[in-house]
């Protein structure tokens, strides 16, 4: 653990000139410009009760709730700041805390409903202060947003501006380090304020897509066997496609790298095949491999408490992802059959429109009822 | 509560909206530290003792191509207007440690001095706002007194915005008015800010306002700190006996 501690300033002569050298150019590691944000997924428990509520004591007649929010860091990616705030005002937007009315013999006595009996009240809140993180490099003249592990590792020094989207500073936060100009500080809070004005847009919508969900969860229960219904034309798809293909092109799939949680392991395979075609050519640029993209496997964060229509939209989106790829490997095979395997890769880049109909011909099927009865004996 | 006063503008104490507080700095004061220091600004009282640079104490925080800088920040228990139970180790103490020491971090050449550490140990005899600003002043001093080589001085100033007026270099009661309060320390010479804090909501243009006042402070501050240290060595090479 201590060793481990130990190595987090500790990076090697190489590293620190490659990312500063890089920078000199515009270009970070993950592929980001300078002033972009890395992809924000806010994921909410099945509960609100992230935060605790501890009722104090009555006060001539008014009862006054305290509130506490507990932060959890999961994984630390770099700029541990933005994050917990982002994750703190999404946490405070959607809880409920219950209503409590005077009662009682002498109407003295506070009384807390049950959430169950009355509708619990949200919080109000007046503005959301978003926090904007920048770290400085090579003597106050480049500053980058939103820095990676790596780039924290190396940086000369960082500056956090909290702004809410009606222009206002909320705070700034910056505690020594490499020493910047006032006026490239006041061109920072303005680049803040256009991405605290984005960030809140986003809170808001997750904000609202989880409180509508929730109220639909509370008129009407669904069982979970909704989310299976979208995979099942899928799945013939898949099959039609896996008996249409020649061999050596069955095997191209399964030799292709695997990504994700490895839920099914042919549909990943289906998946990545139109990415492949982009990665053969190389540029030599940056890698636009970000790993902290896919953020913590949903299977880690109980995927029982999972909303249903959450895992819905997840699963459609997958769905989606492999039919494309399906109709463009169609299309592929289609044009040339029995040609080289390089050049069926490099055509699967042009997506044909043609509809899922289309890509199944009868005379195909004849030829699948025939191969499948023989597969499967 | 009317803390500029709108016929005069005097502020509480009979200073002026853009008006520092009066300072004084003195060298030398602790003896057995190789360098130390006591800054007052207004009644704000601080005193900086400054060890190094020498062998580092614990071997595994050793750097081995610069220097270990730690900080150590203080308030006595008669500082304040109630006797505080806890001098050292409470949130603010730590936050404050933690700003000072990144701050001259920020200035010293720690390459200098590989494989060694720097203690600085600031200690608040009375406290009436802008105590951070005072303990980064003397730190200055103090540093400069040890010999530490150092890029710039670094000097500290706050500054306010109430009752619609800029103010700088706030005291206790303004302070405690609730109104935003940026800190901002700059290394004078080079012109660039190595600490800002605020906290508080401000609309940005104000913010701008108050930010290069409190930077002017700063100016002023540095300008006093070069003539204190440099009537010091003209003192020191009247001991050598030039």
């Amino acid at each position: 653990m201590e060793q481990r501690l130990a190595n987090i300033g500790r990076m090697t002569v190489n590293e620190k000139k490659f990312i500063e050298t890089a920078l000199l150019s515009d270009l970070r590691i993950d592929g980001r410009r300078p002033f972009d944000y890395r992809k924000l997924t806010i994921k909410f428990g099945r509960h609100s009760r992230a935060v605790d509520m501890e009722s104090l004591c009555v006060v001539a007649g008014k009862s006054v709730w305290a509130i506490r929010v507990d932060l959890h860091i999961l994984d630390n990616g770099g700029n541990l700041i933005d994050a917990a705030n982002i994750a703190a005002l999404a946490a405070l937007l959607t809880f409920r805390r219950p209503e409590c009315t005077l009662g009682g013999e002498n109407g003295q006595e506070v009384i807390v409903h049950d959430p169950e009996v009355r509708e619990p009240l949200p919080l109000i809140v007046h503005h959301l202060p978003v926090a904007v993180t920048f770290a400085i490099f090579g003597e106050g003249n480049i500053m980058v947003i939103d820095p990676t592990y790596k780039e924290e590792a190396v940086m000369g020094g960082r500056m956090t501006a909290t702004l809410n989207s009606n222009g206002d500073v909320c705070a700034v936060q910056k505690a020594g380090g490499e020493g910047i100009m006032s006026s490239v500080i006041m061109q920072c809070l303005r680049i803040a304020s256009v991405k605290a004005a984005d960030i809140t847009s986003k809170i808001k919508n997750a904000v609202d897509a989880y409180n509508t969900e929730r109220a639909l969860r509370k008129v009407k229960r669904h069982p979970p066997s909704v989310a299976l219904e979208v995979c099942v034309p899928d799945v013939i798809m898949e099959e039609n496609q896996v008996d249409e293909l020649s061999r050596h092109e069955v095997q191209n799939l399964k030799d292709e790298p695997e990504r994700g949680c490895g839920n099914d392991g042919s549909r990943i395979g289906v998946e990545t095949s139109t990415t492949r075609g982009k990665n053969n050519v190389f540029i030599g640029g940056p890698s636009s491999w970000d790993p902290y993209s896919k953020g913590i496997s949903s299977c880690f964060i109980s995927s029982q408490d999972l909303p249903g229509p959450l895992k819905l939209a997840k699963e459609q989106e997958e769905a989606k992802i492999s039919q494309n790829s399906i109709e463009s490997h169609l299309g592929a095979t289609n044009t040339g059959s029995s040609g080289p395997v390089g050049a069926s890769v490099v055509s699967q880049q042009a997506n044909s429109p043609k509809s899922l109909k289309d890509a199944v011909k009868p005379k195909h099927r004849k030829k699948n009822k025939a191969s499948s009865a023989s597969d499967m004996s | 509560m009317e803390y500029v006063n709108p016929l005069t503008g005097f502020r509480l104490d009979g200073r002026r909206p853009n008006e520092m507080r009066q300072i004084r700095g003195e060298i030398g004061v602790v003896a057995k530290a190789d360098g130390s220091a006591l800054f007052e600004m207004g009644n704000t009282k601080v005193i900086a003792a400054v060890y190094g640079p020498r062998e580092v104490r614990n071997k595994g925080q050793q750097i081995n191509n610069q220097a270990l800088v730690r900080c150590e920040y203080g308030m006595a228990n008669f500082s304040t207007g109630d006797r505080r139970r806890k001098p050292k180790g409470d949130r603010r103490s730590t936050e404050i440690s933690l700003v000072i020491r990144q701050t001259m971090e920020a200035c010293i050449l720690t390459h200098l001095m590989p494989h060694s550490q720097i203690d600085i140990f600031v200690q608040v005899l009375q406290a009436d706002g802008g105590t951070r600003s005072a303990c980064i002043n003397a730190a200055t001093l103090a540093l400069a007194d040890a010999g530490i080589p150092m890029r710039d001085i670094v000097t500290s100033c706050s500054a306010g915005y109430l009752c619609s007026t800029p103010l700088l270099d706030l005291n206790y009661v303004e302070d405690s008015a609730g109104g935003p309060d940026v800190t901002v320390g700059i290394l004078a010479k080079m012109d660039k800010v190595t600490l800002l804090q605020m906290d508080a909501k401000l609309p940005m243009d104000i913010f701008e306002n108050v930010m290069q006042l409190a930077i002017e402070g700063c100016k002023a501050v540095a300008h006093y700190i070069r003539e204190v240290l440099l009537e010091h060595t003209k003192q020191l090479e009247c001991h050598r006996g030039a």
